[in-house]
């Protein structure tokens, strides 16, 4: 064995346990592994079928023309929100990021059973690698929104483009969390994956993206506060003040209503998405250790 | 003698639970039935492997054989006690885990290995060896799902055995691969030990055991039972009756 003179010497090697190194810093200590998860899944997520990694988009751009259909057509919000089709759709990147992690997530340590009850390595790397194959998906649909944007007369800020970064550490955060939280309990209970079908529902209809944020304000009055209490609103707004904010006119622009103090409300949320991430983490690690005997 | 593997009074328990759902819990606890029973699938097993040594660990299926390699393996992790290894850990236990029947050999090869923790340049250096010992041709470029289960098996040692490491495991599995193949690994597995590495070895077959290792540990119903020189372990097994070693030889079980 060649190899064995350039490694150190035996004696030297601690003693350790042998299931030492888990938890997210191990996980991008492996960052080779975890790109060719990444690799594997978004390979074969659509092998066999014809239209292959189009489904990704079929699924969204539905989505997207029912909503435009009924909400900015039957409910007439084009006429109340300049430029309603960008609002949808920033919206939608935005929300189909998190309910797609947090769906595949959840069923990431079920699905990858085989390896997780055979090999040793850091668990947490199965919901990550499943937040990433989202976030790969994210980004033809940034590309449409970009050009859209750029269609309807889009002038970037600074403080857009803070916003937009915000909006996707959120979620990044918040989904990871999510997804490290519910792929443990997932094995426990399969319950779980439905409950997150249900709660993927309400994520579609509590945050501003069939409906302005003006009409949030109009209705709740006062208690309008409470809907920013959801991280989520708060991430699609602050998507929303990158791209849709700017593609606006002057004048209509004067007539958009957008939440007092949104950046702080983005820094604030961002914080607690990072807190939301470490108790994710935390429960995971306890859970851990009873999952390769409960699969 | 540096030490590499140290036992000392681990203990997993295992819960049994009869009923899953809500509606089984609340009529087996309306009855008075137990719904879960806990039991020891390794109940306080002490012991020290050392650099160099070769151990056999033996015992009747349900013994605790695997759930000791899982948690020697960093599968699992003991309930009481410690356990520590020294070194890298790799082997011939859970061979092609993880393989996706849709992509190909050659990815499934790469995968493979980063899963048993090589990194890019350590497998780019190995590859066209693990090609070469795997001796699959051009089935490589074909996807895992259309392979044999021997195909399969061969793909998953030429991996795992190419891993550098300083414990090396092997559980019973050297009973699928074609005789050509089988003495391939039994080289390869000779030269391991020749190294100085550590070798965990777990079989039935007595005769192999005799072959490979040099010392011998027999677990009964999760206890150490036996601990000591492999002729007497087989003797304590009552595995060294003459139909046995001859079928042994003549099935080439393992090894």
């Amino acid at each position: 064995m060649s190899e064995v003179d350039e490694r150190p010497a035996y004696d030297s090697l601690p003693l350790k346990p042998p299931s030492a190194d888990n938890g997210l810093l191990a996980v991008f200590q492996r960052r080779y592994l975890l790109r060719l998860l990444v690799q594997r899944e978004i390979s074969a997520r659509y092998q066999g079928s014809f239209l292959g990694l189009l489904w990704s988009y079929i699924n969204p751009m539905t989505q997207f023309f029912i909503y435009w259909f009924v909400f900015g057509i039957i409910f007439n919000t084009h006429k109340s929100v300049p430029n309603f089709a960008i609002h949808l759709f920033a919206g939608l990147i935005i929300v189909h990021f998190f309910t797609e992690s947090f769906s595949s997530g959840t069923q990431s340590i079920v699905r990858n059973k085989a390896l997780v009850v055979k090999q040793a390595m850091p668990r947490e790397m199965f919901p990550v690698s499943a937040v990433l194959v989202s976030f790969y998906h994210v980004l033809p649909q940034m590309l449409i929104l970009l050009v859209a944007c750029g269609l309807s007369g889009w002038r970037p800020d600074a403080v857009g483009m803070v916003a937009f970064v915000l909006a996707l550490v959120i979620i990044i955060f918040i989904g990871t969390g999510c997804a490290l939280l519910f792929s443990a309990a997932n094995v426990f209970f399969r319950d779980f994956g439905n409950i997150v079908n249900v709660f993927n529902h309400f994520v579609r209809y509590g945050v501003t993206m069939m409906f302005p944020w003006a009409y949030v304000q109009e209705r709740l009055g006062d208690h309008a506060g409470l809907f920013l209490l959801n991280p989520l609103a708060d991430a699609v707004l602050l998507f929303q003040r990158a791209f849709w904010v700017g593609t606006a006119s002057p004048e209509e622009r004067a007539k958009i209503v957008m939440p007092d103090h949104l950046m702080l409300h983005g820094v604030a949320v961002l914080g607690i998405s990072l807190l939301f991430l470490v108790v994710g983490q935390l429960v995971f690690s306890r859970l851990e250790n009873k999952i390769p005997e409960r699969l | 003698m540096t030490s590499s593997i140290v036992v000392e009074n681990v203990t997993k328990t295992f819960t049994l639970r009869y009923h899953r759902t809500f509606r089984e819990v609340t009529v087996a606890k309306a009855r008075g039935h137990q719904t879960s029973e806990k039991f020891n699938a390794i109940d306080d097993v002490s012991f020290t492997v050392e650099q160099g040594e070769a151990v056999g660990l033996m015992g009747l299926n349900g013994s605790g054989k695997s759930t000791l390699l899982k948690m020697i393996n960093g599968v699992m992790r003991p309930d009481q006690g410690t356990l520590l290894t020294r070194g890298r850990i790799a082997g011939l236990i859970a061979t092609g885990a993880g393989f996706h029947q849709q992509l190909s050999g050659r990815d499934n090869l790469v995968l493979n290995a980063a899963i048993l923790g090589m990194g890019e340049r350590e497998l780019r250096r190995k590859y066209d060896d693990i090609v070469e010992f795997a001796g699959l041709g051009r089935t490589l470029d074909a996807p895992v799902g259309f392979y044999s289960s021997g195909q399969k098996a061969r793909l998953g040692f030429a991996v795992a055995i190419h891993v550098d490491s300083d414990i090396f495991l092997a559980d019973e599995v050297l009973a699928v691969g074609d005789k050509p193949f089988r003495q391939k690994c039994v080289r390869k597995m000779k030269e391991i030990r020749a190294s100085g590495r550590t070798l965990f070895y777990v079989s039935h077959s007595a005769a192999s055991v005799e072959k490979m290792c040099d010392r011998v540990l027999i677990l009964e119903q999760g206890r150490l039972g036996f601990d000591g020189d492999v002729t007497a372990g087989i003797k304590y097994l009552h595995y060294d009756g003459d139909d046995e070693q001859e079928s042994d030889e003549e099935i080439g079980n393992d090894i």
